[in-house]
């Protein structure tokens, strides 16, 4: 009796703190989109009321559409997560097969090399990476982008898919080279669909990163064809500081797309991040 | 006839084919620059020209009143902006995961997927939504402490020197609990089933059990998630960059390695870029990251390693 009431009371003591916490998590976001959709006087005036139909207001929405080009800017970023994402997954599934298939000499020593950069950020070669891409003619290209993060991404992605490339069957495979298929068929035809769900796992890893990225943009890509979403709501916001109802617009309009992928891969990611329970 | 002919196998070079993207793409834009960016903290340019120098830029970022005190200033600050996360993220992410591990808890996963939220959020987002959040002009923060009779706590953070950097950090702090919660919570649910039966017939329970048992058991984790954190706070940039602009105001106190390496390489207001002062300062930050990496490896990994069976 007495050890089931402790159990709810700490039941209850649970769910408060987590419920606290989920408050504090979210109230900004929350914040920041119901205010985007009033006047600028219901902003200041009431800035925890959402918006009735005294305060509603499209304002903001109207000048970031105006004045910045964020159709473009989605459709910058867009390309560079998704170009990135293939070259990732292709590359690092193409590498990890042959770390996993096949015992050459070096095999362990090629495996530790492609793994140096899971640890060291790509940024610390800054300096040289502008300078490579200037000598070749690529600043202000979304290909400069494309490039590094392609880099970034490889060396966790190929640690990843070695281990799962390592427990496909042998006889499958060599079941296939009896049927006479090539090495590359094998890998493409027979191995590949088998990791899927390990690439999956991958991609979801890289796409926040990327998406979200200032830095690379900011020093490789700041011209204004070339702009991330990232990089012009930040610039962006930085011209209309003063107007409120435009840098909520802008704040809103950054979260919306990233919330609306969330949505779709949320399990992934954190049953990509918790993996290591369900091995 | 019998000769034995040893014959070599044929060269396979569909190794190579299937190595050779990720190696060359690696190699030209990760390893490469980086070795590169070490080899230009060497030269200076005199002239126009590249000129070897040795180790004197960092002589002149360690020594030279004119650098070093903005240099000692950022790591200071950047070391500050560590223990912020290993005292604050760590152990709440910690906390979060052990409430969250208990079997009979309803919703977990709802409030799981709830505290990832601020980690997808981009820094800018982040950046500007707690810049106005702060902000005495709008009055969030003032007015809601004010509910809870607390206004005259109530300062502009962000803009006071002696604030500012912890605040950012804890925003920081904010955005990524969720990734130690996470991983956390992973190694939680790997602590075999009898062993937390085992405790519980000895009387261990709650509270206790989570503090003798689980916790020596999620010590590899914890040293896990304390080297991302290492990492991920001393090549830290945009964060400080989106709230405080370049300059990391107010009068530098909220400077960190990555901030001060983006002014020192791109110049800003009077001051001239200089790459190679940025080289210096990019190739300390991969000294201290090394350095971190190889205590973690070779003391704390290896340390940790006799607990796990």
């Amino acid at each position: 009796m007495n050890r089931a009431r402790q159990n709810i009371f700490n039941m209850i003591a649970a769910h408060t703190l987590l419920l606290a916490y989920m408050v504090l998590a979210l109230f900004p976001v929350f914040i920041i989109l119901i205010n985007s959709f009033k006047t600028r006087r219901a902003i200041f005036r009431h800035p925890l009321m959402p918006p009735d139909t005294d305060s509603f207001s499209l304002t903001g929405y109207e000048t970031v559409l105006k004045q910045g080009d964020f159709l473009h800017y989605f459709q910058n970023s867009m390309i560079v997560t998704v170009v990135s994402l293939f070259f990732i997954l292709l590359f690092g599934a193409m590498a990890a097969f042959a770390l996993a298939e096949y015992r050459f000499k070096g095999n362990s020593w090629m495996g530790l090399y492609l793994a140096l950069g899971i640890m060291i950020p790509i940024r610390i070669g800054t300096v040289s990476i502008l300078q490579i891409m200037v000598a070749t003619g690529l600043v202000n290209t979304l290909t400069a982008l494309i490039l590094v993060y392609t880099a970034q991404g490889l060396p966790l992605a190929v640690f990843i898919l070695t281990e799962f490339m390592k427990q496909v069957s042998n006889d499958l495979k060599n079941a296939g080279r009896i049927d006479g298929l090539s090495e590359y068929a094998i890998f493409f035809k027979l191995v590949l669909p088998l990791v899927r769900p390990a690439m999956a796992t991958v991609a979801v890893f890289n796409m926040i990163p990327i998406w979200n990225d200032l830095w690379f943009p900011l020093i490789l890509a700041p011209a204004e064809e070339t702009k991330t979403l990232t990089l012009g709501s930040q610039v962006f916001i930085g011209q209309f500081v003063t107007n409120w109802n435009a840098v909520l617009a802008a704040l809103s309009m950054a979260i919306i797309p990233v919330m609306t992928l969330y949505v779709f891969f949320s399990r992934q990611l954190i049953r990509g991040i918790t993996a290591g329970a369900v091995k | 006839m019998g000769m034995i002919t040893t014959r070599k196998p044929p060269f396979k070079w569909h190794i190579v084919v299937f190595l050779a993207p990720a190696v060359l793409v690696y190699t030209a834009i990760m390893i490469f620059p980086m070795i590169d960016t070490m080899r230009l903290a060497l030269f200076s340019s005199i002239d126009n020209h590249q000129v070897f120098v040795g180790l004197k830029n960092f002589k002149t970022l360690f020594g030279d009143p004119r650098w070093s005190e903005h240099f000692w200033n950022a790591l200071g600050n950047n070391t500050w902006f560590f223990i912020i996360h290993m005292l604050v993220q760590n152990p709440v992410g910690i906390a979060l995961a052990a409430i969250l591990s208990v079997p009979t808890l309803r919703f977990a996963p709802a409030y799981r997927t709830i505290v990832i939220i601020p980690t997808i959020l981009s820094f800018v987002i982040v950046g500007f939504s707690w810049k106005l959040i702060l902000s005495p002009l709008w009055g969030i923060a003032p007015s809601m402490l004010d509910m809870i009779g607390l206004k005259s706590l109530f300062h502009p953070w962000l803009g006071k020197e002696q604030y500012a950097l912890t605040t950012l950090a804890l925003i920081s702090v904010w955005q990524f609990i969720g990734i130690p919660m996470l991983l956390i919570y992973a190694a939680l649910l790997t602590i075999p089933e009898e062993i937390l039966e085992a405790a519980e017939c000895d009387g261990l329970t709650g509270f206790s059990q989570f503090w003798k048992i689980k916790l020596p058991l999620i010590l590899p984790s914890i040293g896990i998630i304390s080297i991302l954190t290492f990492v991920g706070n001393f090549n830290a940039f945009d964060l400080i960059f989106t709230a405080q602009g370049p300059v990391a105001g107010p009068n530098y106190s909220t400077d960190i390695l990555g901030t001060f390496m983006y002014r020192t390489f791109f110049g800003y207001q009077l001051q001239l870029g200089d790459p190679n002062l940025g080289a210096t300062i990019a190739s300390t930050m991969f000294l201290i990251i090394l350095i971190g990496v190889c205590i973690y490896l070779f003391t704390i990994q290896r340390r940790l390693r006799r607990y796990q069976f």
